[in-house]
């Protein structure tokens, strides 16, 4: 017979960052996500599918079971690319509630050592303060020009960069030779101004692909928006959200806030896919905050992906041709977060010359995921190659993506490969196609 | 002591990473699609039949129950664990082994997903036509296991029109085939009689399949009615014109509003009741039926008509089907899904009484189902988490499940009795009939070793249980 559930339900979880019940619950265990998650499809294993992680979170709700490490283990080996919130037919908002469990991990002091050590190095200590972030970079350029490996090795800045890179210190890649950055310039609209917009400058992307924020820069500008990058704004707060910091997460969304909702800034763009999702979701983050929660609701209205921006202008197809094939790698957090896939494609079909031969499986994670290949090296190695695959069958050698931790990941790939070929992102091919007019 | 050995002998046959037991890891496998529950003591990933069959002999030998687990969408309960048992799960046997477009066949794993084979053959302009909403997460193995249906069955029939033969594992680990790949079998049709004996006959391990050519021409209609009692009077005279359609499925109001609440499925919100039907076929025939079921639509109360334009709106009016359980979801934790069949022609009287049951037990019932074929799908909705609540479900499912037997129809259409219908036999079956049904299963599995305790009554109602306390494995 069916038990009576015991009065009030023993929780494995507390405090305020606890996963809200009504989410947990929301979960039917219908099962149709997993064909969509990367672990799942990698390992076939239940306890790496989005139904099992949850299941396991409803397990610790209910006070069956305790958070061991070997849960854990299930939850960290997650990427949090949200594919399975995207077809999940019951709307289980799981991103939210795997960055609470996260938090919930993290309070415990049950996280991994792996994660414990860049939580440490780089999500509570450089993250948050943009100017050591930048030191380390200077710093890293002068390694790369000089070798310095010694200098490299005696401190922790190898955890400024994603991407398995402490592990590959051959891989490193090279630091922009000019670093993005906040400034008071305004950078004009040509021609008839349609709106002024605030860029996010970000963290790692300004120092490793400057050249695409001044790519973004341009064809906002070209497209009858004022450009301000203002000052005083930091990273986005996302990896801190998602590894469950959210403490941190939540100070960094604030400063964000008071920077980039300036008088007259009518959108905030960005061109980081997973920036843009955590922005558009301060309102969650920040929902028991009372003199903030109100303004991180507005904050998340007024932000947009620079695709999804540049389409709704509408932006001006450029005339130039580019007779080259591309292939467009769906980043999670603008396809499945975002759910934009139609805008990024739509930028690239109209550029006159330029043929979008797609890849299989576009959507499914290609391992990157902000500090995973650091955490999780293995698994998104294995996922890599699966994405790497997909693209050699595609037969070109250009990789169109819109977020900087994938086009560091797919640049690995096609090094570690020896692959002929170059990732850009899709403001890089669209100012391309303007400057040849 | 003794367990550890069995696991050793285990890990011996299918290597050490492929045997999941320890109890933290075995928590996700103590769910299925339905409401029960079970922990099973360990589960088993083969990758071979010969694995298969040695991991059932080790079994058999030493008296551990076994059951098959495909991806675990089934709903009711066929891939729970009955206490003690190990699980046999084919996520490693998931190859497409064979396609011969020649003779429209193909030969799979039983861990292939269903979806993924339709995808597969259709490069070759073939399809496999049994769709269950599950499609896309459900896995072969388990179609067979339950006979799975879906809304293209009304017109191409559930998946035994659809299986030539399949390769099986008997509860002692000997291997036999069953039915061929020719069309017709010489003999009994044991293929036909595996097909629905939810695991309990044998294991498959490999099965062939029949595909058909995908259509020429696909026409996707939706027809809005202001109640399910209109609804109902289409379905009626879509049929007694003499027109098949491929599919011919319902939707009402409270399902409406739980997929729009997800995603805009195109259903409009304040709908009493949506009509999705599908036509198939060569070009003309699409056309002309096409206009007759527009006019049964008008003439029986639609207040809106609309064919897909386009392959996404077809695309996004399936999504919301396809994904309606699902969204229940979105309107409370938990359904109980009573899959009654019914004559079509009394359809709206028992939807009539099933209101009542909801009413008198003041739980919300949700209706989406395969309306073609009078298979009902009333979703109970509660919450596990309230005290009593299952219980309360329980008792309203079986009288919903009464009131279809009482007009006529039956048990379950396409999930399987499993745990969950297992008492309810009787209402359809006296003891004789349960008793041949249990010397066709002896003929195969005399022990009753595979998958015990499901289908027939026993006295024990149901093993779910909201919380059960997690047991103290010793490993
Ligand atoms: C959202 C949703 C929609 C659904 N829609 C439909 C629908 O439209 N039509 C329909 O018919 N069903 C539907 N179902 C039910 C379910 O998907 C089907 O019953 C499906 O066939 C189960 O497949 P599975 O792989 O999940 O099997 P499981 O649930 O894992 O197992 C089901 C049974 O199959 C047995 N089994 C598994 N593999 C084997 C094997 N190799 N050999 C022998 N026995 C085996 C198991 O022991 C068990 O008894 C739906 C379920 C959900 C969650
Ligand atoms: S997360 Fe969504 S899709 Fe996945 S099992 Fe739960 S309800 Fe189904
Ligand atoms: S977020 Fe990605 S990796 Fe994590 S469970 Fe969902 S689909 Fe799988």
């Amino acid at each position: 017979m069916a038990q009576p559930a015991t009065g009030l339900p023993l929780s494995g979880f507390s405090g305020p960052d606890a996963p809200a019940e009504a989410d947990l619950y929301r979960c039917v265990h219908c099962g149709l996500c997993l064909s969509s998650c990367p672990t799942y499809v990698e390992t076939a294993l239940e306890m790496e599918s989005p139904r099992g992680r949850i299941a396991l979170m409803k397990a610790v709700n209910e006070g069956r079971v305790e958070i061991s490490p070997r849960i854990v283990s299930h939850w960290e080996a997650c990427l949090q690319c949200r594919a399975c919130e995207a077809v999940c037919p019951s709307g289980v908002p799981y991103g939210r509630i795997m960055e609470h469990t996260r938090a919930q991990v993290k309070a415990a002091g049950l996280q991994s050592k792996e994660l414990r050590r860049v939580s440490r190095f780089f999500l509570q200590t450089t993250l948050t303060h943009p100017w050591k972030l930048r030191l380390g970079a200077h710093l890293i350029r002068i390694y790369q020009r000089l070798g310095i490996q010694k200098l490299l090795r005696l401190s922790h800045l190898l955890y400024l960069l994603p991407g398995g890179i402490a592990k590959l210190e051959s891989n490193l890649p090279p630091m922009g030779r000019k670093f993005f950055g906040p400034s008071a310039t305004v950078h004009p609209a040509q021609g008839e101004k349609k709106m002024t917009v605030a860029l996010l400058s970000g963290c790692v992307m300004p120092l490793m692909q400057g050249p695409t924020m001044e790519a973004t820069v341009r064809v906002l500008t070209r497209n009858g928006c004022d450009v301000v990058v203002p000052k005083g704004q930091g990273c986005c707060g996302a990896l801190n959200a998602h590894a469950g910091d959210l403490f941190n997460a939540r100070k960094m969304a604030r400063t964000n806030i008071d920077a980039l909702m300036a008088a007259g800034v009518e959108r905030i763009v960005t061109s980081s896919a997973g920036c843009g999702s955590t922005m558009k979701e301060y309102a969650d983050l920040l929902k028991d905050d009372p003199e903030y929660s109100a303004k991180a609701a507005r904050f998340g209205e007024m932000t947009q992906d620079v695709t999804e921006l540049l389409v709704g202008l509408p932006f001006q197809a450029p005339t130039a041709t580019v007779n080259r094939k591309v292939t467009y790698q769906d980043p999670c957090h603008l396809a499945h977060a975002q759910r934009i896939t139609a805008a990024p494609r739509t930028i690239l079909n109209s550029i006159p010359g330029l043929e979008l031969v797609e890849m299989e499986n576009s959507g499914l994670c290609c391992g990157g995921a902000g500090i995973y290949s650091t955490t999780q090296p293995a698994l998104s190695q294995r996922l890599l190659k699966r994405k790497m695959d997909s693209i050699d069958a595609t037969g070109t050698h250009e990789i169109i993506t819109a977020n900087p931790g994938c086009m560091l990941q797919v640049e690995q790939g096609l090094k570690a490969r020896k692959m002929p070929g170059r990732v850009r992102h899709v403001v890089d091919i669209l100012d391309e196609a303007y400057g040849l007019e | 002591m003794e367990f550890k050995k069995f696991l050793t002998g285990l890990q011996g046959i299918v290597g050490e990473a492929n045997v999941v037991f320890h109890h933290d890891d075995l928590l996700v496998f103590e769910y299925d699609g339905s409401v029960d529950r079970g922990l099973p003591y360990a589960v088993v990933f083969p990758a071979s039949t010969d694995e298969v069959s040695r991991v059932i002999a080790l079994a058999y030998g030493a008296g551990v129950p076994m059951v098959g687990r495909g991806t675990g969408t089934g709903l009711s309960g066929g891939a729970i664990a009955p206490p003690g048992a190990i699980q046999i799960a084919f996520p490693r046997m998931n190859h497409i082994l064979e396609v011969d477009t020649e003779n429209r066949l193909a030969l799979v794993e039983p861990g292939v997903i269903n979806l993924n084979l339709d995808t597969h053959v259709r490069k070759f302009g073939l399809r496999y036509a049994p769709d269950p909403s599950s499609q896309r997460a459900c896995s072969l193995g388990g179609n067979i296991a339950e006979n799975a249906g879906g809304p293209h069955c009304l017109a191409y029939g559930t998946t035994t029109n659809h299986v030539l033969g399949m390769e099986v594992v008997l509860e002692t680990g000997e291997v036999v085939n069953l039915g061929s790949l020719a069309r017709e079998t010489v003999g009994y049709d044991l293929r036909g009689v595996f097909t629905g004996s939810e695991g309990t006959f044998g294991i498959a391990t490999k099965i062939a399949v029949r595909l058909l050519p995908v259509p020429e021409s696909v026409r996707t209609f939706l027809g809005i009615f202001p109640d399910v009692e209109s609804a109902c009077t289409a379905v009626s005279a879509i049929i007694e014109n003499g027109i098949v359609p491929a599919a011919l499925e319902m939707i009402d109001a409270l399902t409406i509003q739980a997929v729009q609440k997800v995603s805009d499925a195109g259903y409009p919100d304040d709908a009493g009741a949506v009509l999705l039907i599908e036509l198939e076929g060569l070009q003309n025939e699409v056309d002309e039926i096409g206009a007759e079921v527009e006019a049964a639509l008008w003439d029986t109360g639609a207040t809106q008509v609309r064919a897909a334009e386009s392959a996404e709106e077809r695309e996004q009016l399936w999504a919301g089907r396809k994904g309606a359980l699902g969204a229940l979801g979105s309107i409370a934790p938990n359904y109980f899904l009573v899959d009654g069949v019914v004559p079509r022609t009394k359809l709206a009287q028992v939807l009539g009484q099933v209101a009542e049951v909801s009413k008198k037990y003041d739980i919300p019932i949700a209706n989406v189902f395969h309306a073609g074929d009078g298979n009902l799908h009333p979703c109970l909705l509660f919450d596990e988490r309230q005290p009593g609540a299952l219980d309360n479900i329980v008792a309203a499912g079986a009288e919903v499940l009464r009131i279809c037997v009482d007009a006529g129809g039956t048990l379950t259409g396409e999930h399987g009795v499993g745990l969950e219908k297992k008492e309810q036999m009787p209402l359809v079956f006296s003891e004789e009939d349960m008793a041949a049904m249990i010397s066709v299963r002896d003929a195969f599995a005399p022990d009753n070793a595979l998958n015990p305790g499901k289908i027939f009554p026993d006295g024990v109602q149901h093993t779910h249980s909201a919380h059960p306390a997690a047991p103290g494995m010793t490993v």
